[in-house]
Parts: structure tokens; C-alpha cells; sequence
């Protein structure tokens, strides 16, 4: 689960991690109220305005409806003007951002709507440095990166200059130790007292990832003030969803607007949906065959419209929604559904399948692929059905079937 | 021959919510030796299992079956008392990593975790605590370890095993009874078909799998069903290219899974930018992997590649 740049701040000064003095607003007026404050109680003129979106890349990403505007802004017109030039274009610029749409490389073309902005104090910035903290497969342990080439994109540094990158394995038992903190931040080039802050940042840092159970924390840019400080420039947190039942604190931060409506839904029936961009609807029962099923419709020649795991059982009101919401999608021209009946017996499955189509009365090709336990009774229950239910004998089969079916 | 389990090894269950029981019945249906059950509250107990016997497993077995299963309130109370060697797990996700590690403790030599959405720091520590300890574990989020005609632990449909010489591993549950049940189809019996899981964490992997195969004298080839994410198959395609002596097949799914869904975008880096199936599909082929190019293909691949 993704949350808002402000949120992973907020959680990150409730647990002594420094990050800049900010607000979040939803309205211009807000936005232009937060400005005063903010300049006096950190004595700096310069103000940033930046769109919260679940998605990266903001700073370079664009307005679809006013092209020439960045999703994160830096008003420096206090810095003469005074406080009534910065509050004036902050108010100008929350009123070109809010509402709009930013693209970005993560967002794809179509672009993230706008509906809050976080204003946060300027700093004086002298370096610029990224953090980490993941899960590293191979080890089965998290570990924290560092690197000096902050604010750019990490995976170029692990592609060009793998050397850049510095790691440091979590202790499970003991979290992360002293000495590696000190090493971490040694290798970062920090002195003094922005040595001593680096470090603090870097155990505080892990001890989250730790406690709140996080999939990545990332910090790109960590920054280096003029004054030594080092703080949280950007924050992004993503938590791992089997063990968000033990943080309340944090689901109460999910923000269903930034995710897909048919995604959430799916998932209320102990569906997981993803929806892809292609033309033929998938129904699988199993994460591995739910891609493989997609894959072959590829092969084939095919574009699949989603990824559907119906989960091990695959009842009728299951099979319900999911056609609802595989049909909702106007490209979706037919439906391919596949499923091995393992200890779910396949009686019990087309039974299941025809009376979903009956409720939902499908008007587009469906193809059914079914194997395992009664097989031959489940593929007769979807013969008498008199329902246009076109029957496949393997998964290339009925591939296809349903490619065959939705081009005629 | 067979690897991990076989007809004389016994087996405890943790976990005896309305999964475990129902899997524990279609186990002994098969013909597996459940000995014992561990519950901290129910212990002194027994639960009675009795129904028809499942004619697809151990063989020469009466046509019905009947087993008082006792009770006990440790891992190491069940162990004592019924010589379990063998622990399956379907404790609910957030006890099922203590439990794993109590199997651990009390010295079992195999854990099969099957329970789903265990959290991943929960894992990370079990991981760590397993590393003091001699138990392997399979799993968890998988469906089993089955010998046919052996021993069946897990959730995995009996019927579609045949013995034979063929091992199996994959990640995925449905996908495996996909190619098992292909295999069998071909005339391809199975030595063992293990399931090490599609979580991130996870416990015995490729490389442990093909490993046992490979010195298993029963086994004459190996197909492995790989996915998406990680860098497990591309450590496997290099120790194929180094070990192996008997021809593996495999297949990867995935190949049309979008980016970043999933996948934490940066979680690509450690591995230095692995993890997709035309990654991991080249790593295998250069090892000498046969892959099946769609998942229809599975036992015809292992096939051709055993006749050459």
C-alpha cells in the first residue's frame, strides 16, 4: 500500500526522523494561509509547492492542461518581494495546480489528478544524497542503500556506477548496528555535524522500516543543509500488505482516489485484479497460472485486458463479480476462463460459471477451460446450460478459442 | 527412491482450523502417516478422521479408513510422544511464523509452511532463527511436498501424481498441478513434487531442490516452474550450468506482467536489475534448460528433453 509524500513525513517526525516544516492543503486559500508561518517560524522566505500524487517523478512530470508547469514549484519571489509575493504566487500557482492532472514517467498518459498540495519550508541546500531501505531478496534480509548521487533516478547509478551504491545488511534479531550507521554515513562523505546527524538519520531510519513494516522507504533527495542539518527532502514509504492489520495508524492513510476503482473492488471479493490494457478478459484460479493464462494469449496473438485470480475457491458470487468487473472495462471483447480444479471439484465450478452468467447475462465470446477433479461432469453442466458457452480442451485451446471468437 | 519424504515418514500438523482438518482428512485419505496434532488448549484431546480411502495413493489400503488423531499442547510434546519427523503449518499468518520456529526448536527435520500472507519481517526473523537450527523448511504460501504413492503434505490434489522418475519444483501452486498433471498425461511419473512457494522469504529454494534430484538415484530429470521477481532462477540456471547431470525443463510465467506492479520499483536493484521472464528465461536456456514456450508444453518439453 502506497501512501502521500506528507504522510510518509508525518510518521517519520513522530519517530525524531528531521524533515522540513510542511502543510497539507486541499484549497488555494489553504494554501496561500500556510505560507506565513511556515516563513516565520523557520525564518526563510522561500517556500516549495508540491503536488501529492501516488506516483514519482513529480518534479519533472507535466500539467496535461497547462504544459509548461512542473508538479513541484519553488516560489523564491519572497526572497525580494516579502511575504505577500510569496503568498500571492503560491495562491497562483495552488490555483494552476489543483484540480489538474500531472503526468509523469510513472503515471502513464493518462496522468494523476491533483486534489491535494503539500507546502513546505525552503532549505539551503548543500548536498544532495538518496537512502533506502528494502527487502534484498537474496539475503532474505532488509537492507539499507546509500548513495552520494541523490536526487536522480537510483536504478541509473545501479546501472552505470554500481560502485555508488553502499549497502548494509539489518540484523533481524539486533536491527541495525552503530558501527554500520557510522560506516554508511562515512561512505556519504559526511563530517562533523552533519556526520553526527547522518547517522542518527540512518538508525532512525531503519528502525521504522522495521517497526512499521514498510516494502521501501525511500529518501531521494536526502539533503545536507548549509547548517549541518540532514533531513528528509522527498519520503516515500510503500507498506507491506500482510502485515498491515498491525498498524491501524497506517491504513487509516490509504488514499482509495489514487488507486483503481475495479482494484479496490476486486479485492472486496478476495479477488486480485490488476487491469491491464489488451482486448480479452482472463479468469485463472492461481497467481501462476493467472500469468501463464495471460502470457499464452500473447503467444497466440492476443492482448489480455487483466490479470484475475479468483484464489483456490471460485464460487458463483466470486465469478459474479468478476465478470462485472472484467466487463465493465469497454475494450474487454470476449472472456477466457481457466480454471484446474485441484481439490475444488469442476461441477462445482461450472455450476458456478453458469449461474454468473445467467445474473449477469453476458453478451460476448466466453470461453471455458476447465481440468481436474470431475471434469467431464463440469464440462456437461456447461453444455446443457444452453448458454454460448464455447468449451476448450487446454489452455492454448481455448486461447485460441477466445482469440478466434472475439475477432469474428 | 524419492526425496524429502516417503512411506515411512510421520507427520504432525500445527494449525487445526477448518484447513488444516480438511487437509489433514485428505492426507490420511491418501494414505500419509498423521500421527499427531499440536493445539496449546485442545491438547488430551484426539480428533477422529474417517472416511474412503483415496485409491490414487499409498496402495493395497482397505477401501475406508479410520484414525484417532491425539492431540498434544507443544511441537516437542507431539515429537516425543508420536516420532513425528515432520511438521505441516496452517497456522493463520500471524502466528505462523512462531510456529514455524517452534518446529524448529523441538528439532523436526522438515517444515511444510503452507499458510498464505505470513508478513515479511515476521519471515525475515523465522528465516534467521531457521539458520540456528537443523530443520529445512518448505514454503510457506505453497502447496506441499507430495511423493506419490507415498506421502502427501499439503493442499495439493492427490489424483493427478503418478510415481516415476520425474522431480518437479516450482513457486507456483495451480501452475504445478498444470505440469504434474501434463507429465502424468505424457506417461511421466513423478519421484517428488515440491512447492517451495511464491513468497519473497521463502525457505528451501531452486537451487536445494535440484540439488536432492540431482543425487536422488530415482529422479532421471527435473522440471522447474519459475515466475516473475527475484533472482532465484537465474542463481538456479548457474548452478544447472555448474552441477547438473540430468536434463531439466522449465517454464517461467509472467513474461506479459506489467512492471512495478507488485515488484517495489527499486526492488530490482540488489539483484542488479533482474527479475523479468526474458531475464530468467535466457539465464535457463544458456544452462541447458528446456523451456516449454507456453505453460500447454510443460510435460511434452520435459519429455523430449528426457529422450535426448
Amino acid at each position: 500500500m502506497k501512501i502521500h509524500e506528507f504522510q510518509a513525513k508525518e510518521l517519520m517526525a513522530a519517530r525524531d526522523i528531521p524533515v522540513p516544516r510542511g502543510e497539507m492543503v486541499t484549497t488555494v486559500a489553504d494554501a496561500v494561509a500556510a505560507v506565513a508561518p511556515l516563513v516565520e517560524a523557520t525564518g526563510n522566505p522561500v517556500v516549495v509547492v508540491k503536488s501529492q500524487i501516488h506516483a514519482g517523478g513529480r518534479g519533472k512530470g507535466r500539467f496535461l492542461e497547462d504544459p509548461d508547469l512542473g508538479g513541484v514549484n519553488v516560489v523564491l519571489d519572497g526572497i525580494d518581494g516579502g511575504l505577500e509575493a510569496a503568498k500571492r504566487k503560491v495562491g497562483e500557482l495552488a490555483g494552476r495546480m489543483l484540480g489538474n492532472t500531472l503526468v509523469t514517467i510513472q503515471t502513464g498518459s493518462a496522468g494523476k489528478k491533483v486534489n491535494r498540495l503539500y507546502i513546505e519550508q525552503g532549505i539551503d541546500v548543500e548536498r544532495e544524497l538518496y537512502l533506502s531501505v528494502l527487502l534484498d531478496r537474496a539475503s532474505s534480509k532488509n537492507v539499507v542503500m546509500a548513495s552520494t548521487e541523490g536526487g536522480t533516478e537510483i536504478e541509473e547509478v545501479a546501472a552505470e556506477t554500481p560502485e555508488k551504491i553502499l549497502k548494509a545488511e539489518i540484523d533481524p534479531g539486533l536491527g541495525l548496528l552503530d558501527f554500520q550507521a557510522r560506516q554508511l554515513a562515512f561512505g556519504l562523505g559526511l563530517e562533523g555535524v552533519a556526520f553526527k546527524n547522518g547517522v542518527r538519520f540512518i538508525k532512525a531510519l531503519a528502525a521504522a522500516a522495521v517497526e512499521l513494516d514498510t516494502d521501501l522507504i525511500e529518501i531521494n533527495p536526502l539533503v545536507v543543509a548549509k547548517d549541518g542539518s540532514v533531513l528528509a527532502l522527498d519520503g516515500k514509504m510503500s507498506f507491506e500488505a500482510n502485515a498491515l492489520y498491525r498498524h491501524p495508524e497506517v491504513q487509516d492513510m490509504r488514499d482509495l482516489s489514487e488507486e483503481n476503482a475495479a482494484e479496490i473492488e476486486a479485492s472486496g471479493y478476495g479477488l486480485s485484479f490488476i487491469k491491464l490494457d489488451g482486448t480479452i478478459g482472463c479468469m485463472v484460479n492461481g497467481a501462476g497460472l493467472a500469468m501463464a493464462t495471460m502470457d499464452i494469449i500473447k503467444y497466440v496473438g492476443g492482448e489480455p485486458a487483466n490479470f484475475l485470480d479468483v484464489g483456490g475457491g471460485a464460487d458463483k458470487d466470486q465469478v459474479t463479480a468478476a465478470f462485472k468487473i472484467i466487463t465493465r472495462d469497454p475494450n474487454v471483447k470476449g472472456i477466457f476462463i481457466n480454471i484446474f480444479g485441484g481439490i475444488m471439484r469442476c461441477d462445482t465450478i461450472a455450476q458456478g460459471v453458469v449461474d454468473a452468467v445467467s445474473e449477469v447475462g453476458l453478451d460476448m465470446p466466453l470461453v471455458v477451460r476447465l481440468e481436474g477433479t470431475n471434469v467431464s461432469l463440469g464440462k456437461q453442466i456447461l453444455d446443457d446450460s444452453g448458454l454460448n458457452i464455447l468449451s476448450a480442451t487446454d489452455i492454448k485451446d481455448g486461447a485460441l478459442k477466445i482469440l478466434k471468437a472475439t475477432r469474428s | 527412491m524419492s526425496v524429502l519424504v516417503d512411506k515411512s515418514t510421520k507427520v504432525m500438523v500445527q494449525g487445526m482450523g477448518k484447513t488444516g482438518r480438511f487437509h489433514t482428512d485428505k492426507a490420511i485419505a491418501y494414505g500419509t502417516q498423521m500421527v499427531a496434532a499440536v493445539h496449546p488448549s485442545r491438547a488430551g484431546q484426539t480428533e477422529i478422521y474417517e472416511g474412503e480411502t483415496d485409491h490414487s495413493g499409498v496402495p493395497d489400503r482397505p477401501d475406508t479408513y479410520r484414525v484417532e488423531l491425539p492431540i498434544y499442547r507443544t511441537v516437542r510434546e507431539a515429537a516425543a510422544a508420536s516420532g513425528a519427523t515432520v511438521s505441516v503449518v496452517y497456522v493463520p499468518p500471524p502466528f505462523a511464523a512462531d510456529a514455524i520456529m517452534e518446529a524448529a526448536d523441538a528439532g523436526l527435520e522438515l517444515i511444510v509452511c503452507i499458510t498464505e500472507g505470513i508478513p515479511v519481517t515476521d519471515m525475515v526473523q523465522a528465516k534467521s532463527y531457521l539458520a540456528t537450527r537443523q530443520a529445512r523448511l518448505v514454503g510457506p504460501n505453497c502447496p506441499g511436498v507430495i511423493t506419490p504413492r507415498q506421502c502427501k503434505i499439503g493442499i495439493m490434489p492427490g489424483y493427478i501424481h503418478e510415481a516415476g522418475n520425474v522431480g518437479v519444483v516450482s513457486r507456483s501452486g495451480t501452475l504445478t498441478y498444470e505440469a504434474v498433471h501434463q507429465l502424468t498425461q505424457v506417461g511421466l511419473g513423478q519421484t517428488t513434487a515440491i512447492g517451495i512457494g511464491g513468497d519473497p522469504v521463502n525457505g528451501t529454494d531452486f537451487i536445494d531442490c535440484l540439488q536432492m534430484f540431482n543425487e536422488d538415484p530415482a529422479t532421471e530429470g527435473v522440471i522447474m516452474i519459475g515466475e516473475i521477481g527475484g533472482a532465484a532462477e537465474e542463481e538456479a540456471a548457474d548452478w544447472i550450468k555448474q552441477h547438473m547431470s540430468k536434463p531439466v525443463a522449465g517454464f517461467i510465467a509472467g513474461a506479459t506482467a506489467p512492471p512495478g506492479k507488485r515488484m517495489g520499483h527499486a526492488g530490482a536493484i540488489i539483484t542488479g536489475g533482474k527479475g523479468t521472464a526474458a531475464d530468467k528465461i535466457a539465464a535457463l536456456q544458456a544452462a541447458g534448460v528446456a523451456i516449454a514456450p507456453t505453460p500447454t508444453d510443460m510435460g511434452a518439453t520435459m519429455a523430449e528433453a528426457m529422450s535426448r
